[in-house]
């Protein structure tokens, strides 16, 4: 096809190269051309956040952004944080404090809490509640999350 | 009997998937040669169709074809009634007119498909959609419940002379009577407005027509996989075992994902056998707004009839529920209602009048709660005027009122959604009710807190409310359980999952069975090639239902194992125990035999299987009770308002939850969590606005505002225990709980803490701006 634009990136440490249309959804690329389909796409206008992914270690709602604006980033998602041998402390935590039911927007909740972790390793439940506030959960009023992110703060404390 | 892993808080096994990207979504299926629709969708909620033209859309490269009406030819064909016939009442009107695949002419709400394109990606069809042109001819909207009934309205159904749906009456003693005794008669109006479920995935759905297998394959983000694989072979023409549906991981229900057929499930399945290629369909936020059911929308007339010292002599009501365009779900919702308006109470006499009407809006099936939070809302509203004016303290009047615990089973005398007879079968309110006032503490919050606070210049409020859930109803759900050679335990039921923690709370179940590890169980839901029989999710019958189907098979597969073992061993059965995956002889622990060696020992590859018994160590058992289990609760809160912004802040939220046997507290709390947020969502945030021509003007996520982590507040989960008594695991549901008494608490607490004001709330959703407007009323009649 013609006006294809051609794509490198690097996911979860991987790199790749591919031909992509310009008005590809990063999200799209990601679930549907890579696979990853653990990224999860709730509202496709950048409010529910479950699309969540880093794009060079921060934040960003792969839904609002083509994949051609992540030419020579580096992506990161649900994927690659933990494996299920070997799950990354916020992800145990999750489990350990039920912090999820349907586990739709789970994937955004982590990847939007493992950096804001590193930067504020002993939050307090009024600050955890302002950081997952861009993050929509319908299942479980947000309590069990936020009982898993000081669960997390600590398990990481402690190595 | 004392449980070793009924009623722990296991850690979920179904986690370490969805925890990892790992778990499949219906989006997540992708096959080779697989196509995508995009559906072309009324703009106007009410409108005859003049003209179609497709010739453009057509020739976009991509696309595979465009489709209408007529192109499915016989094919066409309305929705199938879901909950019908209408109940064994005299003199029931019930109007049955079902949503249709694609509009034919005229069309009934804004978001009714028109149109499907199929081409080789989604971005194409969404294109291809946009070039499809159409003519219409508007027409008046019908969107007000109670002037659609009025003899010059527009019609939705032209077949019909007017726009009711259905009519019944319901009665219990003889209200006339009670209302010429009575000392006080209060006569107030509701309107209770529609919402959304708002599930964070929208639905989806993939089909896969194989020509050479003859054989249909289906992933459908629904909760009820067994009668949508009946639905379809019957629509398809085909034999059952030629369809499999799977509900794989699903991302949230709340109700409407067991509307069935919506309209994407009639046309898809008929593409794919047109096409011979699997095709595709996601539903995006923007069409779930419009396509996808809601729930919510009524207004009462209630009339309370009360003696001097605050005892409910009778309650009269008359109900107009709005069921949107279509009613295939029949009169479950405001059956509901009709069961939960005399709440936990102890009412001889009932009347009431159920009216529903068709409207040019979006379709109503059950969400979270299902015409249960609009019941409890009004006769808790009632209570709290009736208090009022009786200067009668809140907590006094339902007291006096409650359903004592030596009244159970409680027969009310009406029908509830089942049909079945209204029979609470336990419970205990009484020391529940004034638990949730002790840890929410109420005495000291009114002699100390408030006046504290008020001479602070703060506005708080405290309000606490008592409800009834009806759960667990039939009319039946099964499971098979067997032990495989390796001696692990697969299962499966019927129900599909949509985060309810199915696949651990059951698997709890066959472990303290069967004596294994919950990691042993592997526990398939919603997958028609395991099990053939069920219905789904719904009216919070999972744990009741379900639960006590996988109880029973388990409690067969042990006896089998017994039997075997005993022969085995030589050893009497009373003798043997299971545990860790083994049967042993109680004294002599060396004298066993693992699982997995018995289910071997049970399906011989050769000599003779003894005749009158079965091979394998399996059983596949159902339950269907005579009627459901209901649970009580009582949900306290203390909020702030404050006055100038009209902004609203939660300080302290009790909960007091009795549904019996809980399988895994971990997850009744969850359940109650989120059931709480969409409640307070109801309460001020969530609300369709629909505007005089039909259309929503809230259809995102950006103007239609479910709580965040910021509205919650920190939810304290008390638990009670008063068992089923019908059924073997005494397990009452608990899914919709946490939804259906928030309105009634939070618009209690909200008048507690504007006391100047004399506030009488019947209405849902408030909102800042609406609450501004009721002040600014008291101001104005001051
Ligand atoms: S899908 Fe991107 S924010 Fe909702
Ligand atoms: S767990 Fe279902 S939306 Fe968050």
């Amino acid at each position: 096809m013609e006006n294809q634009f051609d794509l490198s990136l690097t996911v979860n440490g991987v790199s790749y190269q591919r031909e992509v249309d310009p008005r590809r959804l990063l999200s799209d690329f990601l679930r549907h051309d890579l696979g990853l389909t653990g990224t999860h796409v709730g509202c496709e206008h950048g409010v529910c956040g479950a699309c969540t992914v880093l794009l060079d270690g921060a934040p960003v709602r792969s839904c609002l952004i083509f994949a051609p604006q992540a030419h020579e980033h580096e992506i990161t998602t649900v994927e690659g944080l933990g494996t299920i041998d070997d799950m990354h402390p916020l992800q145990e935590a999750f489990r350990e404090a039920h912090a999820l039911q349907c586990g739709f927007c789970t994937p955004g909740f982590l990847t939007t809490l493992l950096p804001w972790l590193e930067e504020h390793p002993q939050p307090s439940e009024e600050e955890i509640r302002e950081a997952i506030s861009g993050n929509l959960c319908r299942c479980t009023g947000y309590q069990h999350i936020i009982d898993a992110v000081k669960l997390a703060a600590e398990k990481m404390a402690a190595g | 009997m004392k449980h070793k892993i009924i009623g722990k808080r296991v850690k979920r096994v179904e986690d370490p998937r969805l925890l990892t990207g790992g778990a499949l979504f219906v989006d997540d299926v992708n096959l080779p040669n697989m196509l995508h629709a995009a559906f072309l969708r009324s703009d106007y909620a009410h409108a005859r169709i003049k003209n179609i033209d497709t010739s453009q859309a057509k020739t976009i490269p991509g696309v595979v074809g465009v489709y209408t009406a007529e192109d499915m030819g016989d094919a066409w064909e309305p929705g199938p009634p879901l909950v019908s016939p209408p109940p064994t009442l005299e003199n029931v009107i019930f109007n049955s007119r079902r949503q249709v695949p694609l509009v034919k002419d005229k069309v009934k709400h804004a978001g009714e498909i028109i149109a499907v394109v199929v081409a080789e990606n989604r971005y194409i069809a969404e294109d291809a959609v946009e070039e499809i042109s159409l003519e219409y001819e508007p027409l008046p909207a019908v969107v007000d419940l109670e002037k659609c009934l009025e003899p010059d309205s527009p019609l939705v159904h032209e077949d019909l002379d007017s726009n009711l749906a259905a009519h019944l009456i319901q009665q219990k003693g003889d209200y006339q009577k009670a209302l010429a005794t009575a000392d006080l008669v209060i006569k107030k109006r509701f309107h209770l407005d529609r919402g959304a479920a708002a599930a964070m995935e929208n639905r989806g759905l993939v089909v896969d027509w194989n020509e050479k297998d003859q054989h249909l394959m289906v992933w459908d983000a629904t909760q009820s996989p067994i009668p949508i694989r009946n639905g379809m072979a019957s629509r398809l023409g085909l034999r059952t075992h030629q369809v499999r549906v799977v509900a794989p991981f699903v991302g949230g229900g709340f109700g409407p994902k067991i509307m069935m057929f919506y309209a994407e499930e009639m046309v898809l399945p008929w593409l794919t056998r047109q096409l011979k290629r699997p095709v595709k369909w996601i539903e995006d936020r923007r069409e779930n707004f419009y396509a996808t059911t809601q729930e919510r929308e009524q207004i009462h007339e209630v009339e309370m009839a009360l003696s001097r010292e605050g005892r409910i002599l009778g309650i009269k009501q008359k109900i107009i529920h709005d069921t949107g365009a279509y009613d295939p779900y029949g009169l479950t919702t405001p059956l509901n209602t009709q069961s939960h308006s005399m709440g936990a109470y102890d009412v001889e006499n009932y009347y009431s009048e159920l009216t529903v009407v068709f409207t040019n809006k979006t379709i109503v099936t059950p969400v979270r709660g299902a015409g249960r939070p609009q019941g409890i809302f009004i006769v808790e509203r009632m209570l709290d005027f009736a208090a009022r004016e009786l200067d009668l303290d809140p907590r006094e009047i339902r007291r006096l009122n409650f359903i004592p615990p030596e009244a159970f089973p409680y027969n009310h005398e009406i029908i509830d959604q089942a049909f079945t007879d209204l029979v609470f079968d336990s419970g205990n309110y009484l020391p529940a009710y004034n638990k949730a006032l002790e840890k929410i503490g109420y005495d000291k919050f009114i002699q100390e807190e408030q006046p504290r606070l008020r001479a602070e210049g703060k506005h708080v409020g405290i309000g606490v409310v008592p409800f009834i859930e009806t759960t667990g109803v039939g009319p039946y759900e099964g499971a098979r359980v067997a032990i495989e050679p390796s001696g692990k335990i697969s299962a499966a039921t019927g129900v599909g999952t949509q985060g309810q923690s199915h696949m651990t709370s059951f698997a709890q179940i066959i472990a303290e069975v069967l004596g294994v590890e919950v990691e042993d169980v592997s526990m398939v839901t919603g997958d028609t090639a395991e099990i053939h029989w069920g219905t789904g999710t719904f009216a919070s019958r999972g744990a009741v239902v379900a639960g006590n189907a996988v109880n029973a098979a388990a409690l067969d597969v042990r006896q089998k194992v017994l039997a075997l073992a005993s022969k085995v061993l030589k050893t009497p059965e009373d003798e043997l125990e299971l545990e860790g995956g083994q049967v042993r002889a109680a004294d002599i622990p060396e004298q066993s035999i693992s699982l997995g060696e018995l289910a071997i020992l049970a399906n011989p590859f050769r000599g003779a299987v003894e005749p009158g018994t079965e091979p394998g160590l399996e059983s596949t058992k159902y339950f269907g009770p005579a009627y459901g289990a209901t649970a009580f609760g009582v949900h306290g809160m203390i909020l702030e308002v404050d006055p100038e912004t009209m902004m609203i802040k939660i300080h302290k939220y009790v909960t007091v939850e009795d549904c019996g046997t809980m399988l895994n507290p971990l997850v009744v709390e969850g359940q109650i969590h989120g059931g709480v947020s969409m409640g307070l969502g109801n309460c001020y945030y969530e609300k369709l606005h629909f505007d005089e021509s039909g259309q929503l003007l809230n259809a995102s996520l950006a103007d239609y505002l479910i709580p965040s982590a910021s509205e919650m507040p920190h939810i304290e989960v008390i638990h009670e225990n008063t068992p089923a008594p019908n059924n073997a695991l005494g397990t009452k549901g608990v899914g919709e709980a946490g939804a259906i008494p928030v309105p009634a608490a939070f618009m209690q607490a909200l008048e507690n803490a504007l006391p100047e004001y004399n506030l009488e709330i019947t209405e849902t959703p408030l909102s800042p701006n609406r609450l501004y407007e009721l002040l600014q009323k008291k101001e104005r009649n001051k």
